[in-house]
């Protein structure tokens, strides 16, 4: 299948989100290739506890082991393929037992005992063959206690795929003063009907939110500067919502910074660093861990997004993440966690808190609007109505160093064209 | 135990063996049968359980019905849209929560679906009626049923009251289902009329991924 043809640097064909074909294409080149997220190490604490998973199409058990490191496996048995864990999370025990046979694996994969195994004399199915124990991932590793799988066996390393990226834990990792963080054992799943593409665009497409989520930005921003007038003050959620109503002149100078692999990062505008109580006395613990000259670079950082290409969109400064697992061409599961950080003062974790229960929940008012677009764009692009779609703002005037596209203006589409530039190097490759 | 020790083993002339009968009896063998045989400490299943449902007072005809009454009316708004009067049932200090899990017992502090005093429920509100909200466009119903009211405690401060509802919400041309179960804690106003102070919405399917989202209360 020849894709050259539909992708061009300024607008890309149509089929690109709706076709079934060019969809399969992704799930075996780039998902079930590169580095996926998993899930944080907190997940899994004891020996035994298990979070199931996708990475691309394929069904996949994070386990942690008897020697306390987080293992990957494919979920199924290999015996008959049953699926060894039936539920999303858990605790196997000591073992992986399958429903149909009582086959039993190790937590590392490794088969443990088969009932009447004398029956296996004399074939080919010894304990040592590879086809009598779980299937691993071929590479599992881990940055700050974000856990990563690979289908892949070769490849570039973890640290170099996230490459930029690592900010994103970093920047969330930093705020701790002991260095870490932890999840909140609760995870929001949505069903988005749309193409995975859609999520990652917008998550850094700086014009949309004053005409997207106007109506949430003007309701919120009314009540927060009725608060203002009557009490002097309001708490900083009203601002989450609020800011979404700003002019299109101030998103337009919020810049975008664009990394090789499609990697990229808006940078901060909702005024996150404020000087109440809570924030100075989380700011002192940071100085105290870290030097005044660390704790004031960790804190300074202007970032509102980080995306780490194709499939996650990490929120550093207010602790969460939301991680893609595509469907089909028109349909997209994300996931929804929030952390917590270590030794920090329990007011930083109920402020980002808010973020989570208003932006970020089920209920959201924010991303009600984002998904309609998405449906109704996904609808769209099946259409005859026309075959391309237009990545032509500020084309031509992106700054360029050293591989990273730097937007000169804030709602330039460099966003859609540098991870159209990644999706079309991981697509052509053999 | 079997009628023959040996299991018969199917050959290309095994019509005669149909003949012969091997009977497993059930539950005869000595020991843990199955996977417990190869995994004694293994088990798959997810927790469960949970404390058994308060008995319901039965208290004089008159309140309970006044409370069924109040909470038929509840729902009925949210089904009309009429939004102000629906928050108008909630207390000055009134709250709505929709926790993610049952265990949860604080609203404040916790990931919740829903976690919204008067002040939020006034910005919810002004976003689903803005003309530019632009998820309303479609059309869309909802259509609640309230039952199974039980009133756990009484005082003349203060009413405890459970039930469950079944929501049906029709959005374009999709049907979506939303169940789970109330809890109401009702005060009075100075006019004597009920008032809500907490109402506390367990969605009995909300660790299932949400196809889209919800816009409103529910």
């Amino acid at each position: 299948m020849n894709l050259k043809p539909l992708v061009e640097p300024d607008r890309v064909h149509k089929s690109v989100y709706t076709d079934p074909k060019i969809f399969d294409l992704e799930m075996e080149k780039i998902w079930e290739r590169t580095w996926v997220y998993c899930g944080h190490e907190s997940q899994v604490k004891n020996p035994g506890d298990y979070h199931a998973l996708t990475i691309g199409r394929q069904p996949m058990v994070m386990v942690r082991q008897k020697d306390g490191s987080v293992q990957v496996l494919y979920n199924r048995c290999p015996h008959r393929g049953v699926q060894l864990v039936g539920n999303l999370k858990g605790n196997t025990g000591s073992a992986f037992v399958c429903s149909y046979h009582a086959w039993s694996f190790h937590l590392d994969g490794k088969v443990r005992a088969i009932p009447l195994a004398a029956g296996y004399e004399g074939t080919r199915l010894t304990r040592d063959n590879p086809d009598c124990s779980m299937k691993r991932a071929a590479r599992v590793d881990s940055y700050r206690g974000f856990v990563f799988a690979s289908l892949a066996s070769e490849g570039e390393s973890l640290r170099d795929f996230l490459g930029e990226a690592r900010i994103a834990f970093d920047d969330m990792c930093d705020r701790s003063p002991v260095g870490e963080v932890e999840v909140v054992p609760i995870c929001h799943r949505v069903v988005q009907h749309s193409n995975w593409k859609f999520f990652m665009e917008n998550q850094l497409d700086s014009l949309h939110p004053s005409v997207t989520h106007q109506s949430t930005g003007i309701s919120a921003g009314r009540v927060e500067k009725r608060l203002k007038a009557e009490q002097g003050s309001a708490p900083l959620y009203y601002h989450y919502l609020s800011t979404f109503a700003s002019s299109f002149e101030q998103w337009d100078a919020v810049q975008t910074i664009n990394f090789p692999r499609g990697h990229g990062i808006l940078k901060a505008y909702m005024g996150l660093r404020p000087q109440d109580p809570d924030t100075l006395a989380h700011e002192a613990l940071l100085k105290q861990a870290y030097g005044e000259q660390k704790a004031e670079e960790y804190l300074s950082r202007s970032i509102h997004h980080v995306l780490v290409y194709p499939y996650l969109s990490v929120q550093s400064p207010l602790q969460q993440l939301r991680c893609l697992r595509p469907i089909s061409p028109d349909k997209t599961l994300s996931e929804i966690w929030h952390f917590r950080l270590k030794g920090a003062p329990e007011a930083i974790y109920r402020r980002s808190l808010w973020y989570y229960n208003l932006v970020n929940s089920p209920a959201t008012m924010i991303n009600a609007d984002d998904l309609e677009n998405w449906t109704k764009g996904q609808w769209g692009l099946q259409s005859n109505g026309g075959d391309w779609v237009s990545f032509h703002r500020h084309f031509g005037d992106d700054r360029v160093e050293a591989g990273v596209t730097y937007s000169n203006h804030g709602t330039s589409e460099a966003v859609m064209r540098n991870q159209f530039r990644a999706w079309s190097t991981y697509m052509s490759a053999a | 135990m079997s009628k023959s020790n040996t299991i018969p083993t199917a050959g290309p002339d095994f019509e005669h063996l149909l003949a012969q009968e091997v009977v497993i009896e059930a539950g005869t063998a000595e020991g843990p049968s199955g996977a417990q045989r190869i995994e004694p400490d293994h088990s798959p299943r997810t927790p469960h359980g949970g404390a058994a449902p308060a008995p319901a007072l039965l208290p004089g005809a008159d309140l309970q019905r006044e409370v069924e009454q109040f909470l038929y009316l509840q729902a009925e708004l949210l089904d009309a849209k009429q939004w102000q009067a629906w928050m108008d049932l909630f207390d000055a200090q009134g709250v709505y929560w929709m926790p993610v899990e049952r265990s949860q017992t604080e609203w404040e502090g916790s990931p919740s679906i829903f976690a919204e005093d008067k002040l939020l429920m006034e910005i919810r509100k002004g976003r689903v009626t803005h003309p530019n909200a632009w998820s309303q466009a479609p059309m869309w119903e909802t259509n609640h049923l309230v039952s199974h009211v039980a009133i756990e405690s009484a005082s003349e401060q203060q009413i405890q009251v459970r039930s469950r509802f079944h929501m049906m919400e029709l959005r374009r041309d999709t049907v979506r289902h939303f169940g789970g179960s109330y809890r109401h804690t009702l005060v009075r106003d100075a006019a004597g009329a009920l008032r809500i102070r907490l109402q506390r919405v367990d969605l009995f399917n909300g660790q299932a991924p949400f196809d889209y989202v919800l816009q409103i209360w529910v």
